[in-house]
């Protein structure tokens, strides 16, 4: 039996999650996980979508701050999202339909913890945080920090994300994120990557590169990054760097994809993902999403 | 143990009483008897429960009935006008847009949704906009075309 309450504020949803209920806000993880038979309903849910507190997209001067219940459909048409993260864009743009798109938030995606979900490669890439609250404390934890392995995160039982911080990215950055995918809509990475690159002069002066389905948790490549920073990014360049993303790679093999035809697919997409990073980063166009038709 | 609740559909009000985890689906078809939505996959694969929340879209078997109280409701039946089918109804007979119909009230559903956020899409953009609903007998073709007269008629206007 499932007991159901609505939280208008974020101290009575805190509280609820203090008293061992489990928060729901869109549902398309949740309910839909319920539906599937991956696990049941909670015994006990505090709905968080009547949050006010909990909505928007705010700069702060330091960057963006997104409320845990900002929409992926939200995410995907925000003009400041587009100019200055523009891979989050990319990948809020593929999550689901466009009603899981319509429904499905930022903050639960994030606390689903898939390592195949879409928009941790770039907040990984772009360093932002999230804020957890309980009744009783907050604390921030870097979005690199926050998932310890498929469907887990560092955050108690007793903690709710309220908010994502995206810091300002400099002059002269361009992202992307790409994915393998079988079918245009209700897909999530069979592969992915994502790419911010800096460029200063025609130098990358800074790179991130990420994996996403390709490890137990979405992970920056160092050894990726370093084969790409204080090049030009020509397509030898570019192709090293792809090929460090895929050696780190640690596939498995599901129902989507071998761990071959993972491995195999690694280089092709991140190699994608950092072409498209760095024509926008050049201020050449790239559509929104970059996995869309020409991919 | 069932909860009391108000379900604002297609511009009515029904107090209902639900399961805390019953699905806006369940609660719309048999709770108050409005079967135009359908239930498909059960799990947000195929868009044919797909509704109107407050103007957007959401596949209502996999949203909680309870979440939807306080928000405005549109189902398949809540589109045509009184007695009148809407231009994208009207269109999807026109061009051949229903076969065996299970889809159709999805189909249409959505395309209202695509519409509204994007009154004139390319022919790509309606293929990828409606791709999170799956028709099994048309080959999509006339759907595509159906929604798509009615952008190019909303043009014309």
């Amino acid at each position: 039996m499932t007991t159901f309450a609505t939280a208008t504020t974020i101290d009575d949803a805190v509280a609820a999650v203090a008293g061992g209920a489990r928060p729901v806000a869109g549902g398309t993880d949740l309910v839909v996980g319920a539906r599937q038979g991956k696990a049941p309903l909670p015994e006990s849910l505090v709905a968080i979508h009547r949050v006010e507190a909990l909505r928007g997209i705010e700069p702060t001067g330091q960057g963006l701050r997104l409320g845990a219940l900002v929409t992926h459909a939200e995410i995907a048409a925000d003009p400041a999202i587009h100019a200055h993260f523009t891979a989050l864009a990319d990948a809020s743009a593929i999550v689901g339909s466009h009603a899981t798109r319509a429904c499905g938030t930022l903050g639960g995606n994030l606390m689903n913890a898939s390592p195949a979900m879409e928009t941790g490669g770039p907040l990984v890439c772009f360093g932002a945080t999230v804020e957890l609250r309980s009744a009783t404390a907050a604390r921030t934890v870097p979005v690199a920090e926050l998932f310890t392995g498929p469907g887990a995160t560092v955050a108690s039982a007793d903690e709710l994300l309220v908010a994502v911080d995206v810091p300002q990215v400099a002059d002269g950055t361009g992202s992307a994120y790409v994915r393998l995918e079988y079918r245009r809509q209700m897909e999530i990475a069979v592969v992915g990557a994502t790419a911010v690159v800096a460029l200063e002069e025609d130098t990358v002066s800074t790179a991130r590169i990420a994996i996403t389905a390709l490890a137990p948790t979405i992970r920056r490549v160092p050894e990726a990054e370093a084969a790409l920073e204080g090049t030009s990014a020509d397509t030898g360049d570019v192709q090293r760097a792809a090929a460090a993303a895929a050696a780190a790679a640690s596939p498995i093999s599901d129902v989507r994809a071998s761990e071959r035809y993972r491995r195999a697919m690694a280089e092709v997409i991140a190699r994608r993902a950092i072409d498209a990073a760095v024509t926008r980063a050049r201020g050449g166009s790239v559509p929104i999403p970059a996995s869309g038709s020409a991919a | 143990m069932k909860v009391a609740a108000t379900l604002t559909v297609n511009g009515f009000s029904y107090p209902v009483e639900v399961e805390p985890g019953a699905s806006l689906l369940a609660a719309v078809r048999d709770t108050l008897g409005l079967t135009g939505a359908k239930e498909g996959c059960d799990d947000s694969e195929c868009g044919a429960c797909m509704m109107l929340l407050d103007g957007k879209p959401v596949n209502s078997c996999s949203y909680l009935a309870l979440q939807a109280e306080g928000s405005e409701i549109t189902t398949v039946e809540g589109l045509a006008n009184g007695g009148e089918l809407s231009p994208l109804q009207v269109a999807f007979l026109e061009h051949g847009g229903v076969q065996c119909g299970f889809c159709t009230p999805g189909m249409l559903v959505s395309a209202t949704a695509l519409l509204g956020t994007n009154p004139q899409p390319t022919e790509d953009a309606v293929r990828i906009g409606l791709s999170g609903n799956l028709c099994r007998c048309t080959g999509y073709d006339g759907i595509v075309k159906a929604v798509l007269s009615v952008a190019a008629n909303a043009d014309a206007v």
